[in-house]
């Protein structure tokens, strides 16, 4: 155990899935909202542009959708996000992560909405409240309450599919560099524990937090 | 309810004018991608002829490649649901006991499947057991660790389902099984869990499209499913691209399909009512979140 720390880089490997976590989320939300309100728009041709994203993205396997940034897009189509190879694969599985997890930010966003019953836009409207108001002082801060735990759920599987990410990083990555000691020194138990406490670590503190958040900010109805 | 009616007023002329713009922008918009994507395929020769053709008239493209790959997706898929219900109602079931030496340990087994990621899980079986001991041949190995990663993964998420399916009964289901002197086992096994089973039908639907694409992920340990064809078809005929393309619409017309699917049953079970709502998530907008979804849960709730 103690020889398989020092000669294998389990930090590091942790310390980028994290750095993709991060930018992956914040690439995610962005897009995800965008989406989100095309999906919510009142104008039929936006929602059909959201829907087929969020049916094309959600139900293609992440996998796929990375090994074809780098088999596909850059290395046949020249889509190179940088010159270096390993920054190029780092990136473009940011870029994977972030459209993929999109999806589920824009299904989280728009379940969140559809927690809001029709009475309260009628409710706004019937006390003369104009279209802005009624959207920033009755509507949105419900529809956001309600979508804070499936947020949630989002953000989690995301941390948790970083480590698809392996199949274009490599060993760099948390489950590219367990497959490498596997394969190296045999099966050893410690070993996956550790990865796993690592992912636990990571992961369980949003877990409760959410949970936490999304008890306390529920709109009682 | 749709999204529209509690977000916009009906529109007068002046937002009708807009919403004509914004449908201009929006085919504009759509266009433009279309053309980008068409543009960088032609340049990269992508569209020619040669590359799209053998999927019509080859035969050997189908048969030699796709529909095997589609093959093993389906049988390391269909596996791994079969064991990940039996996994899930016998943990979700032994979570629900009143017996606190099953239930912790039964609750902290399933926390911890559902917070590892599936891949940590396929590759360590993968390297450190079944590739290199002789518990199953070595044909078999890489089906034998996607089927167990799959399977206690997604067994995991059924178990909570099945939680949280038979939390949210009536109180008084339970307690007129046990006031006409039935056993809390015998509440659970004969009243609730049948009900629980019946309005999670959705959500497990939902979860085959989870296993589905997850399964993918055997592609990391050489499964020969979907993804892996499309590899060695797109090296095998030089067309790359187009393979890729083709394996991908071929999981989302499966997994459309399934999320349909879902939403039948669940609009089914709501029409034959008798039993109060449909469960398997207390509210109905998780469900539609995790109907299809795949991005999986996880996490400490």
């Amino acid at each position: 155990m103690g020889d398989i720390l020092s000669k294998y880089d389990i930090f590091g490997a942790f310390w980028v899935t994290i750095q993709l976590s991060v930018l992956s989320a914040i690439g995610a939300l962005v897009l995800g909202t965008i989406v989100a309100i095309l999906r919510v728009s009142p104008v039929r041709i936006l929602r059909l542009l959201g829907t087929s994203y969020v049916n094309v993205f959600r139900n293609t396997p992440l996998t796929l959708l990375m090994v074809f940034s780098i088999l596909g897009l850059s290395f046949i189509l020249g889509i190179n996000l940088s010159q270096d190879l390993s920054r190029n694969a780092y990136l473009w599985a940011v870029v994977v992560l972030s459209v993929y997890h999109a999806a589920f930010v824009c299904e989280a966003l728009r379940s969140g909405v559809n927690t809001v019953p029709a009475g309260q836009a009628e409710a706004a409207r019937a006390i003369g409240l104009t279209f802005g108001q009624s959207l920033r002082e009755v509507l949105l801060p419900q529809a956001f309450r309600g979508a804070v735990a499936p947020l949630g759920s989002v953000l989690i599987a995301l941390i948790k599919n970083t480590t698809v990410a392996a199949v274009i990083l490599g060993t760099s990555e948390a489950a590219g560099l367990l497959a490498k000691i596997t394969e190296n020194e045999g099966a050893s138990l410690p070993t996956f524990f550790l990865f796993a406490l690592g992912f636990v670590i990571l992961t369980l503190p949003f877990g409760i937090l959410f949970t936490h958040l999304s008890q306390r900010l529920a709109v009682k109805r | 309810m749709s999204s529209e009616i509690v977000l916009f007023d009906a529109p007068g002329p002046k937002a009708r004018r807009r919403h004509a713009i914004l449908t201009v922008v929006g085919v504009v918009v759509a266009l433009a991608l279309v053309w980008l994507v068409v543009r960088k395929m032609g340049e990269a020769n992508q569209l020619e002829g040669y590359m799209w053709a053998p999927f019509v008239n080859d035969p050997e493209v189908w048969t030699q490649y796709l529909l095997p790959g589609l093959w093993g997706t389906a049988k390391a898929a269909a596996l791994s649901v079969v064991f990940a219900g039996i996994f899930g109602i016998v943990f979700g079931m032994a979570r629900l006991s009143s017996n606190r030496w099953i239930s912790i340990p039964a609750g902290v087994v399933v926390e911890f499947f559902r917070s590892v990621p599936v891949l940590i899980m396929m590759v360590f079986a993968y390297f450190g057991y079944f590739a290199t001991s002789d518990l199953v041949s070595a044909q078999t190995a890489p089906l034998a660790a996607v089927v167990l990663a799959l399977t206690l993964y997604n067994g995991s998420v059924i178990a909570e389902l099945v939680r949280s399916g038979v939390f949210s009964l009536p109180k008084g289901q339970s307690e007129a099984g046990l006031s006409i002197g039935l056993l809390p086992g015998q509440t659970l096994r004969s009243i609730q869990l049948p009900q629980a089973l019946t309005a999670m039908l959705p959500a497990l639907v939902g979860q085959l499209v989870v296993v589905l694409k997850d399964s993918a992920l055997g592609v990391v340990i050489t499964y020969p499913e979907l993804l892996n064809a499309a590899k060695t078809l797109g090296s095998a005929y030089a067309n790359t691209v187009p393979a890729y393309l083709v394996a991908a619409l071929i999981f989302i017309a499966i997994n459309y399909l399934l999320t349909r699917l879902a939403r039948a049953v669940e609009g089914w079970l709501k029409r034959r009512g008798g039993s109060h709502r449909a469960a398997g998530a207390p509210d109905a907008e998780i469900t539609d979140l995790e109907v299809g979804s795949g991005v999986g849960t996880g996490g400490g709730r």
